[in-house]
């Protein structure tokens, strides 16, 4: 790619790869991002209370980098906050630690300790109730404890069906819920973010975003990623298809299932409930050119999605993003 | 290029990472195209995105695995989303999706077509570049047909793909779709459509989806996927200059002043004479800075920050325009009313009016006619029901910074909002322009307010002078008389209460039905004033400015 260079002007910098001309045009990313700075921007300015809900993984990351981008020179104008189910993976919260604390953004961590106290895990609660108990519930708790009244979250519509109808300004009773038949119409950019007390708003900058999409912009940004994305050899329990990793206690495998595989994580989850794949992709241009080859939906390894038909579309009525 | 450069360097390079730098590099050069699609459930509607989606290979393998049957894929089971619709076997609500071709990017909005759906239609249109338009070959043109092109029309789609469906069962014969076609063209002339294109196609076996179908070999234009990768963007088609509406002020610290916003139309390059509105200050373009760092130039519709030569504040709900051809500022215009909610829309009532980024307060003054958009006529009216289309004549408390929509969409559309229960009452189209003859006072329509300021005696003398400064009229007072203070703020006054309490600031504004009041988390009177022009308590703009207008 060559660098076009202004008669009058001195050099542009180059920006998303693209220098802009008079006669180019804006490409998908570019068109993206300004989307979703523009979200971002409008949340800000009419809410009180906004928060921006950071899961650790890809989407969060992108998420994160927008922001910065949509207040530049000026700071976060808003915390973070980690739903810590106490099942993440190691890697995930060593990387959130530190990635918050070099970008000087402030982190609230919120845990369903009564929950975990009495020893909720999936094994022993089926997935259903342990997500209700560690995600739904806690996030419910963490957004009603601090009073806010908007939280962004990384959610995309290509991700699963139920999402594909989601409002970017979607609205939430005063219990937190959603109800997908009476949702706000959503017309050009103009966003109603009007609530009354106690109401709230989920707000999805990326909705518009699809995987690839992440990836590409991650790439093209050079934003840091955990390391469970990338391939490497990792201890997982080897069950038909299925690739489970060994982190929790409870998480025990018939003889022979304990395998040391070269696998990544495709999307980033609590470690007894997230599949990995087996894949060499060891860099992020290599996940890129999975991607394109691969056939399989991303949430396909998720084994929360498939417990009962329309899952997700449960889990978000019920407050989960 | 890149690839080879490094190579000639003799630099060692990972055969993938250089082939996807490469795919990389193509996939950047993509535009994003917007499409809706409308139709009822028999058009097949589904089953065309469905077939679209799969022959364009962009369906996962376990979606296809869970919506084959007996060997047999349900392609409108692909696209069909949420379990109330799968249990009626319709569409409910506006669902998008997403795919790619080598050429380009595209976002589907998928509505559907009953008739009290209309809401959702509007939706999916509101942000479409192009509109497909199903017509069942075996029908022709319907009630429907008619409604969805009208919806395109108002909406101001530039492109209108009429996708003439189920050519099989009409054994592909061309004389039964140059008859459609022709009848599609005059439906486009009245509809003022700009383009309007037809095609044969067969959803269910594939012809003319994404492969030319060898079945119909009389048809000779592009099949609806080559159609898709290259009409142009509606954005491309707009030639109103520079619009900017600020979304917010940066101030980081004391060197920077800076204003956040989307460009919503032309273009920009520092050292552009720019006004702002309504203010009406003169000032060129100091710098765009974005992340990345400054830019040489902008354009619709990117996100950046501009800052200006000039020093002084300019807030959210203001416009950064271009000076040699401003848009209308305007109080009183015509527009064609969406209406989306139960309550019907009637003259005289009051709601909260959206429009780029300022909410004021707007009042109906007259229903001129709905449109019958299956017989494309209009007739008088009293008032519009849900999921009517009609021409209302809107007036503001305080100035938009508007244009035509046909000229501008995102400078000529707004929404209403029910201030009862917040939801979205309606969307809008402004057509006809009242401007604001300038030297004509407006501001006696902002609402006044009454702040709650408790112990903080030095922010209150603060805010007296500031408002005072402005022109506004203040009333300080330590009276606890709520209900006679309101009252008084409603006249347009700005009310500001002491008392010995602490807690946070308040900010009441008085309604004829309620108050409404609003915590502040802001400690500084900078900050109060900005609330009072955010909610059109007060004027916005500078204090010259205020004087200059009321002189």
């Amino acid at each position: 790619m060559t660098a076009t260079v202004f008669a009058d002007h001195p050099p542009t910098p180059k920006s998303l790869g693209v220098t802009p001309t008079a006669s180019q045009r804006l490409n998908h990313i570019q068109l993206l991002e300004a989307e979703s700075i523009h979200i971002i921007r409008e949340v800000v300015t009419e809410f009180q209370n906004p928060v921006m809900l950071y899961s650790i993984g890809k989407d969060s990351s992108v998420m994160l980098r927008l922001a910065q981008k949509a207040f530049h020179p000026a700071p976060i104008p808003f915390p973070l906050l980690h739903i810590d189910t106490g099942y993440k993976f190691r890697e995930m919260l060593e990387f959130r630690d530190r990635y918050t604390a070099e970008l000087g953004v402030k982190l609230l961590i919120w845990r369903n300790e009564e929950a975990l106290a009495n020893g909720a895990n999936p094994v022993q609660l089926g997935t259903q109730r342990c997500c209700g108990l560690l995600k739904t519930q806690a996030l419910l708790d963490g957004l009603r404890a601090h009073g806010f009244d908007a939280a962004f979250g990384g959610a995309r519509r290509d991700e699963e069906k139920s999402r594909a109808k989601e409002r970017i300004f979607s609205f939430r009773d005063s219990a937190g819920q959603w109800d997908p038949k009476n949702q706000r119409p959503e017309l050009w950019n103009l966003f109603n973010g009007r609530i009354g007390p106690r109401e709230s708003i989920r707000v999805f900058p990326l909705s518009n975003w699809t995987e690839l999409d992440i990836w590409h912009y991650i790439h093209l940004e050079k934003i840091p990623i955990v390391p469970l994305y990338l391939a490497k050899e990792r201890r997982m329990l080897v069950r038909g298809d299925s690739l489970i990793p060994v982190e929790q206690p409870f998480v025990k495998g018939l003889p022979g299932e304990d395998q040391w595989v070269k696998c990544r994580l495709r999307s980033l989850g609590c470690s007894p409930c997230t599949g990995a794949i087996r894949s060499d992709a060891d860099t992020v241009p290599k996940i890129i050119a999975e991607l394109m080859e691969v056939r399989n939906s991303e949430r396909a390894n998720r084994i929360i999605d498939h417990d009962q038909d329309g899952s997700m579309e449960i889990k978000k009525r019920e407050g989960y993003f | 290029m890149s690839i080879f450069a490094s190579q000639q360097h003799g630099v060692v390079i990972d055969d993938i990472d250089a082939r996807i730098e490469a795919q990389l590099e193509a996939d950047r050069g993509k535009d994003l195209l917007r499409f809706s699609t409308a139709g009822s459930v028999d058009d097949g509607k589904s089953t065309l995105i469905g077939r679209l989606l799969y022959d364009s290979r962009n369906v996962y393998d376990d979606h296809v695995r869970a919506v084959t049957h007996n060997a047999a894929i349900d392609f409108a089971q692909l696209t069909d989303g949420l379990r109330a619709e799968r249990e009626q076997g319709i569409t409910i609500d506006v669902a998008y999706r997403y795919f790619s071709t080598a050429k380009r990017k595209f976002i589907i909005a998928d509505t559907p077509g009953h008739e009290q759906y209309t809401r959702n239609m509007a939706t999916g249109a509101s942000t479409a570049d192009v509109a497909i338009v199903l017509v069942d070959a075996r029908k022709g043109i319907l009630d429907q047909t008619r409604r969805h092109a009208c919806i395109a029309s108002l909406l101001g789609i530039p492109t209108v793909i009429a996708a003439v469906n189920k050519m099989d069962l009409v054994d592909f014969s061309q004389q039964v779709f140059e008859q459609h076609r022709r009848d599609l063209q005059s439906l486009a002339e009245r509809l003022e459509i700009p383009e309007l294109i037809a095609v044969p196609v067969s959803a269910l076996e594939g012809d003319n989806i994404v492969n030319r179908s060898k079945r119909m070999p009389w048809y000779t234009g592009q099949s609806l996927l080559g159609l898709l990768e290259t009409v142009p963007l509606a954005i491309e088609r707009s030639h109103v200059a520079l619009r900017f509406p600020v979304q917010r002020a940066l101030r980081p610290h004391q060197d920077f002043r800076g204003f956040a916003g989307q460009i919503a139309a032309g273009t920009v390059r520092p050292g552009d004479e720019v006004v702002a509105l309504p203010s009406g200050l003169r000032t060129r373009v100091r710098s765009i800075t974005t992340w990345e760092g400054d830019l040489a130039e902008a354009r619709a519709p990117q996100s950046v920050v501009l800052t200006l030569e000039d020093e002084r504040d300019i807030s959210r709900g203001e416009m950064i325009a271009s000076a040699s051809a401003p848009p209308h500022k305007t109080t009183r215009f015509e527009a064609t009313v969406v209406w989306m909610q139960t309550k019907p829309l009637r003259p005289g009532a009051t709601y909260l009016l959206k429009h780029t980024t300022q909410t004021v307060r707007a009042s109906i003054v007259e229903i001129r006619s709905r449109i019958d958009m299956e017989h494309l006529g209009e007739a008088g009216a009293q008032q519009l029901a849900l999921n009517d289309i009609g021409q209302v004549v809107i007036e503001t408390s305080r100035p938009l910074l508007a244009d035509i929509y046909r000229e501008s969409r995102s400078t000529g559309s707004l929404i209403l909002i029910d201030p009862a229960d917040n939801a979205t009452a309606g969307a809008a189209m402004i057509r006809v322009i009242t401007d604001v003859v300038e030297g004509e006072s407006s501001f006696a329509r902002n609402t006044g307010a009454l702040v709650t300021l408790g112990a903080r005696q030095h922010i209150a003398a603060e805010l007296e002078q500031a408002l005072l400064d402005r022109g506004s009229l203040v009333l300080r007072t330590r009276s606890r008389a709520r209900e006679a203070l309101l009252a008084i703020a409603s006249l347009g006054a700005v009310v500001l209460q002491e008392s010995n309490a602490t807690g946070p600031v308040l900010l009441s504004i008085a309604d004829a039905e309620a108050a409404e009041t609003h915590v502040l988390a802001a400690e500084q009177s900078d900050e109060i004033i900005y609330e009072l022009q955010r909610l059109g308590a007060i004027p916005t703009g500078d204090p010259d400015n205020v004087h200059n207008t009321a002189r």
